[in-house]
């Protein structure tokens, strides 16, 4: 008999792996500096990071820059070389055409979130920001959180405005680097010109700091992903419990809407994530059937991510679930009462805490 | 400017996930910005480490001279914290706030040093790194297999009114690191072999993200009121089981024990109350006829742990009982508790599962409340 802490080797996995290990051989390519408002200081960290590079002798230029800026950009801008905006009808867009004639090392890109003007070869900036990188630049970049298409939503419920320009998410994901520029909202207020700023107490300060915590969130989510990518390139296997992951395990007897209830407020309050499985049996009855999918329902409606498990043995295929989705908490119903793992195991809850290495199991008694 | 004298002093942490990200330097530049609106700004304690950008950052600004502290035939530098409170400016810059005074230099820790600041009624500006936070201690061993003794317990982060994350990316600092940036060349090479790994720094920089998140959560954004938090579909669903009281707020039993992984037990009670705004209480159970009566070692441990527990401002009590699943549900049923943490048991060849029994009963006895095994963080080797 297989010890509970055997591994099989998962050919799956070696393949994500595989995968892993060429994503981590593109180095930088594409840096984005995300701001949770405008005049947090996005692009102004981005033109001195250019400046920085290009006194170290790197090949900086500028292919897109916001019309009408600030004292301290204007003077940042003029240190590099610029690639002028093209007029398109009305409008104007980066001429990528330029750039990739001119073909530097990085070139900086404001505004990524900006709608081409009609007639244009992309409808959306970030998409010439695309075939810049295809074509090998290094390309940095400022984006606010309004833009990211899947958080626009959530910000206009915050800040009562429309946006229309927007990114993809995955834009942020696909980027080998993104920085935070985080700033107090009292700093960003009196810089917006309110008046006084000592007091944190103004009507804007609970909105930038919703808006602030989201930003930051993100930006854990997208590091979350890289470190995911590069542990598995480098065949960590270690569970570092960066970010909460909550396993809830349904069995027919277990009181489950309580744990999936618990489940999800945990989650929610480290903002992490929550898993319901359980481990398919044949032997169940009708009765125990039916709770059972009582149980998924619930899990669903509460937006766990729900999954059925095949395994010989419950508790080993638990802890393989639970390792590979790097679970930090596992919830249990157990009773002394129910014997229903008993049947074929015998002290499961034991085993279970015991292969459980690194990881908190709470026991919800019923 | 408040000219009430009797204000208390506005705390502001500079919070990065390892040296030279830059906090220092930010920190600097916002002193200068202040001093340019008309703020009394002084520096109470800087460490540039002999960064060029730092040093040149500081000029101008006016530097109060640190003390000098003996102990044992060496002499020491402390902040002087003295000669601040009577030159008593507006706002004070004091550098890496888990610093750990030399003995015999007033407090032990600067943290302290920094709390008297406050109540005197001066703004501080203060850098610390995240893994300096005393509830990640043990997260953050697991990482880096490096154990920090210089901590800060979480309440005393609570008590900043803003914090600011000063973000670099991994990749940007190892190369500042390889530049001879952060620091000269033996050190960088020594740092890179623990922390300064690039998988270390990353995950560094999601927790350093996630808890400056968590920290402008508790201060500025309002939580869902946990009483409206079922959603109402849930009542139409057929309860199996026994149902569980709706958690109105959580209350926390971390179980203390003499064993030295009550500490971690103890970590972790705590950053889960945190971010449950549970209220949260330590419990010893002993079955002699006074505490007193114990054998030394184990007692010296227990007082330790119950220390420890206090220091990160959780309410400890010492119980007597022969039975303790009983002793700790009792009290547990008495004070609400919604959960209570334990230790996994430890396994030995001989035999097997020691202190399971203690986890039946208690869970047995324990029909109301839930009860959380702890497992010890352990350390894998990289390949």
């Amino acid at each position: 008999m297989r010890s509970d802490f055997d591994r099989r080797p998962d050919p799956e996995l070696l393949l994500r792996q595989l995968d892993a290990q060429e994503d981590q051989l593109q180095h930088e390519r594409l840096k984005v500096f995300l701001g949770y408002a405008s005049g947090v200081g996005k692009s102004f960290r981005m033109l001195d990071e250019g400046r920085r590079r290009r006194a170290r002798g790197q090949d900086v230029v500028i292919g897109a820059m916001q019309a009408n800026m600030p004292a301290e950009l204007a003077h940042l801008v003029q240190t590099l070389e610029v690639i002028p905006l093209k007029k398109i009808g009305d409008g104007e867009a980066m001429d990528v055409e330029a750039i990739l004639r001119r073909h530097p090392q990085v070139c900086l890109v404001d505004g990524v979130a900006h709608d081409n003007p009609p007639g244009s070869k992309n409808p959306k900036r970030w998409q010439d920001v695309e075939e810049l990188l295809v074509a090998g630049i290094i390309v940095i970049t400022s984006l606010n959180l309004q833009h990211i298409e899947e958080r626009r939503e959530e910000v206009e419920r915050i800040t009562g405005k429309r946006v229309t320009e927007t990114v993809p998410e995955r834009f942020l994901y696909a980027a080998n680097e993104i920085v935070l520029v985080d700033v107090p909202p009292e700093l960003l207020l009196e810089r917006a010109g309110q008046p006084s700023t000592a007091d944190p107490s103004s009507a804007d300060t609970p909105r930038l700091s919703a808006l602030r915590e989201i930003a930051l969130l993100l930006a854990a989510e997208v590091v979350d992903k890289q470190l995911e990518g590069y542990l598995l390139a480098h065949g960590i296997e270690q569970l570092w419990g960066t970010h909460e992951r909550i396993l809830v395990c349904l069995t027919p007897g277990s009181n489950a809407p309580a744990m999936i209830a618990s489940g999800r407020r945990n989650a929610d309050r480290f903002h992490g994530e929550l898993f319901a499985v359980y481990v398919r049996h044949d032997r169940l009855t009708e009765k125990d059937e039916a709770a059972l999918q009582a149980h998924l329902a619930v899990a669903r409606l509460l937006e766990a991510q729900t999954e059925a498990l095949d395994g010989d043995d419950p508790v080993e295929t638990l802890m393989d679930f639970a390792r590979a989705h790097r679970i930090t908490q596992i919830f249990v119903g157990h009773s002394s009462r129910d014997h229903w793992w008993y049947r074929f195991l015998g002290g499961p809850l034991d085993r279970l805490i015991r292969a459980a290495e690194g990881i908190d199991v709470r026991v919800f008694p019923h | 400017m408040d000219t009430d004298s009797l204000k208390h002093g506005r705390l502001k942490v500079y919070l990065g996930y390892a040296a030279g990200v830059g906090k220092t330097y930010q920190m600097l530049a916002d002193a200068h910005e202040l001093v340019k609106k008309g703020v009394d700004v002084v520096i109470g304690y800087l460490e540039p480490h002999g960064r060029k950008d730092t040093i040149t950052q500081a000029l101008g600004l006016e530097l109060i001279p640190r003390c000098k502290v003996e102990y044992r035939g060496s002499v020491f530098e402390e902040m002087n914290t003295l000669a601040i409170l009577e030159r008593h400016p507006e706002v004070c810059v004091v550098d890496e706030l888990p610093h750990t005074n030399v003995p015999g230099s007033g407090h032990m820790k600067r943290w302290e040093n920094v709390l008297e600041l406050l109540e005197a009624g001066i703004d501080v500006l203060t850098t610390m790194n995240i893994q300096h936070l005393e509830s990640l201690n043990d997260q953050v061993w697991n990482m880096t297999g490096v154990r920090v003794r210089e901590t800060i317990p979480d309440w005393v982060m609570k008590q900043a009114d803003e914090v600011v994350m000063v973000d670099l990316t991994p990749r940007a600092l190892l190369n500042r690191l390889e530049r001879g940036v952060v620091y000269p060349p033996e050190k960088a090479r020594q740092a890179m072999q623990n922390f300064f790994q690039e998988s270390t720094l990353v995950a560094l920089r999601e927790i350093a993200l996630r808890q400056t998140a968590h920290e402008i959560e508790i201060r500025h954004v309002t939580l869902p009121d946990p009483t409206t938090e079922t959603p109402a579909a849930m009542t139409e669903i057929p309860s199996v089981g026994t149902s569980t009281p709706s958690a109105l707020s959580d209350r926390i039993l971390v179980y203390v024990t003499e064993h030295p992984s009550t500490a971690l037990l103890i970590r972790r009670g705590r950053r889960v109350a945190d971010y449950l705004q549970a209220d949260c209480f330590a419990v010893f159970v002993h079955g002699e006829m006074d505490f007193n009566s114990l054998p030394v070692a184990k007692r010296e441990a227990v007082e330790r742990h119950l220390s420890f527990a206090r220091n990160l401002h959780i309410e400890t009590r010492v119980l007597q009982g022969v039975d303790i699943a009983s002793a700790l549900s009792d009290f547990a049923r008495l004070h609400s508790i919604t959960q209570m943490f334990m230790v996994r048991p430890q396994y030995s060849p001989w035999e097997g599962f020691l202190g399971r029994n203690l986890i039946h009963r208690i869970v047995r006895y324990a029909r109301d409340m839930q009860v959380t095994i702890v497992a010890e963080r352990r350390r894998a080797s990289r390949y």
